[in-house]
Formats: structure tokens, C-alpha cells, sequence
């Protein structure tokens, strides 16, 4: 491991997208995630890389579309109401099977809102913003280590089954301060670009990135082809932190900076004699089914705490499958719960 | 170094400026009847004076903020407020300042106000930062800053910290580049700062006062408990 810095979840995002050789980043300002763009701006012209402040946030997804075509490692960034922007050009990347890196730091809404952490985008992300049956891996870290570690992962999943990657993570995240350990060098896989528009000096086959299929049956072949694409990732690539379970009297289910706070309620609960349990989804898509499948009987009841109005609890109520009862927590507007305030909902659980 | 009626923080975004200026303003308070501390922060909305605005009134500091602070939006705005206390002298004040040049923009708007009196300027350096982790970036930092807010910088405060990671070595390696630079600058070192359990260290190896410091600025699983 290398030296240790202390860092900004935002700057981090930066620097291990330029560690994993993002050579390109495209990106339009928004609150709480501009530093994103500030730190590309100062530090991609050592990379040999190109940081261009678009227009606005869908000439900068159509950019993203571009430097993906041609094979490139690219990245861009924004804050809830500027990835609602992008949705169309997520679905074209969908579509043309293009491996980008995309980064939603969320904050509150709808509409402009305000800009305090939320997580009122989960649905967006996981069950697709944009238009079409696709699907795109939605990573979400809890604090500036993990966020570095699996923005690196992010560039690999991506290339390795040509899909767009997501990183989820809430305003606190973004702009929280962590010391961080970077490695020397990071692991990256060498996919094959075959596909990628790098000219073909005339001596091969052009190669074409399209979404438009106007013939239904090659349309729906095309399809279901995406389709094995992510039944595969869901047999692959799920992550999850499982903390707590055995023998909990409450698991309480929770991603990004939610289940630290969760991780302060164990411990004030131990205290008082209730065992509480946490299931803590990395990856947002796939979800982690087999974790709940496991603990479904195991406590009296779980609990899903969000930074919403209910919307991971839907998937976490579809893995439990009615095996055991399912409740719900929130807070809005940029509002965290406390750690009082979650434990007295344990409390009001176990007494039924 | 608490004698001054004006004392301006700058530094690098995440230098820990904020922590230190509500901690400055707070151990004013125990010598001084009437302090107020200025929320000067134009760029960022997160994890800022506003935060920590009713523990700072509840021990009689008066908080000076844009009215748009109070609910976060992110407008880049001071309070007209300010103006007061370059008329009533009897405050002694603090001005937080926002990041890099980019934040020290706001100082220049005051600068006639501020030379007309004898005022500090603290430069808060963090040689953990990725932006100021060698006497040459952080030279063109103060540059840089110097530059935006038309003011000298006049003191500099070694808070180098990895939180709660801090060892001897990081405050001493601060230490040394800081000492350097203060050398050649010729600005004097006011503070060595950090958390008291574990800067305490470093008491009589460093230099400037020791400057202890409490948590203000805190995240969402720092409150209501500590384990």
C-alpha cells in the first residue's frame, strides 16, 4: 500500500478514476459533486487525458458515448438532477453496449430540490431512468476507502461486460473527509476493444456502435442478448456486507453512509441487550437476493433505513419473498435519521 | 495570538480552516466579552460554520451567516451583517474563510476595511492534502490566496491530521515543511493544531503554540452517541 492522504470523498472519485486510466472525463457542474470536475481539471493534463466542462449534462453523456466508442476509459459525474438529464444517453449506452463509468453523488428532490444528501435516486439507478429493458451496475460505497476501491472496480466491470457502471453515493459521501490508502498500482483487467472505432487503416471490417435495430427480429435477438449479459453479472458480480446476522433479533438493511450510522445502533443496542443485524447491499444491481434468502427466518424482523421514501425495502421485501416480515424507516429533504431515533423503531418492532 | 480585534482563516479546501476558526472563536470567548465569528464561506455548502451555529450561540458568540446559509441553498452570498462589525469595535471577530483563491475572493471585497486595523490572517496548512502536501504547492497556495484576497497572509497553523489516524511522524513531517516555508517566507508559525489526545505528542518538538482543539464539524454517525 502507498502513502496515506486525507481526502475528499469527491477528489477521491478523481483521482482513482485517473489511477484506473480514465483517460477522458466529461462533466457539467452541480453541487455536491463539483470537485469531481475541479480535480479532473487540475490533474488530467499529468494523465495525458481529456477533461472538457460540457455544455451541459446531456452533451456530456453524448460525449461519454463518443470517447466509449473509440475504446477509451471515460467517466462523467453529476448530482441527481443532472443525471436525470443524461437518462436518455445512459440507455443509448445501454443499447450500444458502450462501457462507461457514471457517477450520481445524490441529493435531494424532486425537481431541484435541495442540496443535502438523500438517496431518493435508488430507483432511477437500479430499474432504469432511461427508456428500454436495460440495466446498469450500480455501485455503492459507505465510505472514501471503499468509494476508492470500487471507483477502480467500476472501469473493470465496466469493460469487462460492456455495460455502464454506476457509483451511488449520497452527498456526506461526496464531501466527507477520510484518510485514504492508495495502492501502488492498481489492478486493471485488459478487456478486449475488437468493437471499438479506432479506424480501420483499411485492413479490416468496419466495425459499427449503434442502438437502432428497425428489423423486430434482430431487435429482440439483440435483446435477449442483453439480457444473458446481465443474468451473468447477477451470477457474478454481487457484493455485499453482511454484519451481525447470526442470531439477530433485528437485521436492519442499509447502503452508502446510512449503515454507519446503523453500525453506532449495534453497538448502542448491545448495550440494552437487543441483537441487531446488518445487511449492507454493495452492489445496488445486482442485488444481493442470497443474503436475505439466507437470513430470512433468522430474526423477528427486518427493517430497511433509507434516505427516502421506501425504495430499496421493495427489492429487500422481493428477496425475503413474504418469509418474514418487512418494515421501512426514512428521512427526506436532506434529513438523517439518528441513532436514537432508529433504535426506538427496533424497539417498537420487537414489541410488535 | 489572541489579541487581535481581526482574525481571518484561509487555506486549502479541507485544510481544516472551519474546525479551527469555530475553535479559535470559542477560546476568544473565554478572554474577550463580545466575539463574533463570520461564516466567509462562499464556496462550499457542506459541513460549515452554519452547522454549528446554535452551540455557538448557546456560549454567547454571535454567528454571522448569509440568510441563505441557514437552509443550505447554495447561493454565494454574505450577510450585510458584516458590516457591523468593522463599525462596532468592540467585537472581536472571525472570519471564516471558503477554500483556495477561489474562496479568499471574498476578503478582497473588505480589504480596505481589514488594513485599516491590525489584523491576523492565519494560513491553514494540511501537508496530508493532496493539493498542499509539499512546500512548493503550498507556497503557490498562499501565492495564490494572497493574491485573491489582496491581503497578506501573516501567521501560518500546522494542522496536519489523517483524523483519528494522526501519528507523531505526519505532525513532524508538517512541522518540517511548515518551518521551511516559514523561513523563507519569513511568516511566523502561530500553532501546532489538532486533537488534544493526540497532537499532545508533539508538545515541545513543534512549532507555535500547541493549539488543542474539539470537534465541532461533526458527521451524522459522530452525534447523539460516541462509542
Amino acid at each position: 500500500m502507498g502513502k496515506k492522504l486525507l481526502m475528499k470523498g469527491n477528489e477521491v472519485i478523481a483521482e482513482a478514476a485517473l489511477r484506473a486510466g480514465c483517460k477522458c472525463y466529461f462533466g457539467y457542474p452541480i453541487t455536491p459533486q463539483t470537485e469531481i470536475a475541479h480535480y479532473f481539471a487540475k490533474k488530467m493534463p499529468e494523465y495525458g487525458g481529456t477533461f472538457i466542462q460540457a455544455e451541459s449534462e446531456v452533451a456530456a453523456i453524448n460525449m461519454v458515448y463518443g470517447a466509449a466508442s473509440a475504446g477509451a476509459r471515460v467517466m462523467t459525474s453529476s448530482s441527481s438532477p443532472g443525471i436525470s438529464l443524461k437518462q436518455e444517453g445512459i440507455s443509448y449506452i445501454a443499447g450500444a453496449e458502450l462501457p462507461a463509468v457514471i457517477v450520481n453523488i445524490v441529493r435531494c428532490g424532486p425537481g431541484l430540490g435541495g442540496i443535502l444528501p438523500a438517496q431518493g435516486d435508488y430507483f432511477q439507478a437500479v430499474k432504469g431512468g432511461g427508456h428500454g429493458d436495460y440495466k446498469m451496475v450500480v455501485l455503492a460505497p459507505s465510505s472514501v476507502q471503499e468509494l476508492y476501491e470500487l471507483t477502480v472496480e467500476a472501469f473493470n466491470i465496466a469493460d469487462k461486460y460492456r455495460i455502464a457502471c454506476m457509483i451511488m453515493g449520497d452527498g456526506i459521501l461526496g464531501q466527507m473527509m477520510e484518510t485514504v490508502e492508495f495502492k501502488d498500482k492498481e489492478e486493471i483487467i485488459s478487456a478486449d476493444k475488437s468493437w471499438a472505432l479506432t479506424g480501420t487503416k483499411m485492413e479490416r471490417e468496419q466495425n459499427v456502435i449503434t442502438s437502432i435495430y428497425i428489423d423486430p427480429e434482430v431487435l429482440e435477438s439483440h435483446n435477449l442478448k442483453l439480457q444473458r449479459k446481465y443474468k451473468l453479472i447477477e451470477e457474478n458480480e454481487n457484493r455485499v456486507e453482511i454484519f451481525n446476522c447470526e442470531e439477530a433479533d433485528v437485521i436492519i438493511t442499509a447502503f452508502g453512509t446510512v449503515a454507519r450510522i446503523i453500525k453506532n445502533v449495534i453497538k448502542m443496542a448491545e448495550k440494552e441487550g437487543i441483537k441487531i443485524g446488518l445487511i449492507r447491499p454493495i452492489t445496488l444491481w445486482p442485488f444481493p437476493n442470497e443474503a436475505f434468502e439466507k437470513y430470512a427466518t433468522v430474526p423477528k424482523a427486518f427493517l430497511s433505513v433509507e434516505l427516502n421514501a421506501g425504495q430499496m425495502v421493495e427489492d429487500v421485501r422481493l428477496a425475503i419473498n413474504g418469509k418474514n416480515k418487512v418494515f421501512f424507516h426514512g428521512r427526506m429533504g436532506g434529513m438523517i435519521p439518528t441513532q436514537n431515533e432508529i433504535l426506538d423503531k427496533v424497539k417498537e418492532i420487537l414489541k410488535g | 495570538m489572541f489579541h487581535r480585534r481581526i482574525n481571518i482563516f484561509t487555506g486549502n479546501f479541507g485544510s481544516g480552516k472551519t474546525e479551527i476558526a469555530v475553535n479559535f472563536a470559542m477560546k476568544l470567548k473565554e478572554k474577550k466579552e463580545k466575539v463574533a465569528i463570520v461564516d466567509f464561506d462562499i464556496v462550499n455548502p457542506y459541513f460549515r460554520t452554519m452547522d454549528v451555529k446554535k452551540e455557538l450561540e448557546k456560549k454567547g458568540i454571535r454567528v454571522i451567516a448569509s440568510m441563505y446559509a441557514n437552509t443550505n441553498v447554495d447561493v454565494p452570498a454574505v450577510s450585510p451583517e458584516v458590516n457591523t462589525l468593522f463599525e462596532d469595535e468592540s467585537y472581536t471577530a472571525v472570519f471564516d474563510v471558503g477554500g483556495d483563491d477561489l474562496g479568499a475572493k471574498i476578503v478582497s471585497a473588505f480589504k480596505e476595511e481589514f488594513m485599516k486595523e491590525d489584523y491576523a490572517h492565519f494560513f491553514v496548512v494540511n501537508v496530508k492534502r493532496p493539493m498542499t502536501n509539499t512546500a512548493e504547492k503550498i507556497k503557490e497556495m498562499i501565492a495564490s490566496i494572497e493574491e485573491s484576497a489582496g491581503i497578506k497572509v501573516t501567521h501560518l497553523i500546522n494542522n496536519t491530521n489523517l483524523m483519528e489516524q494522526t501519528s507523531l511522524e505526519d505532525i513532524l513531517e508538517g512541522d518540517s515543511i511548515i518551518r521551511e516555508i516559514s523561513k523563507e517566507l519569513n511568516i511566523e508559525v502561530a500553532f501546532t493544531s489538532g486533537f488534544k489526545e493526540i497532537i499532545r505528542k508533539a508538545s515541545g518538538k513543534v512549532s507555535g503554540e500547541m493549539f488543542y482543539i474539539t470537534k465541532m464539524i461533526k458527521l451524522p454517525w459522530e452525534k447523539d452517541f460516541c462509542v
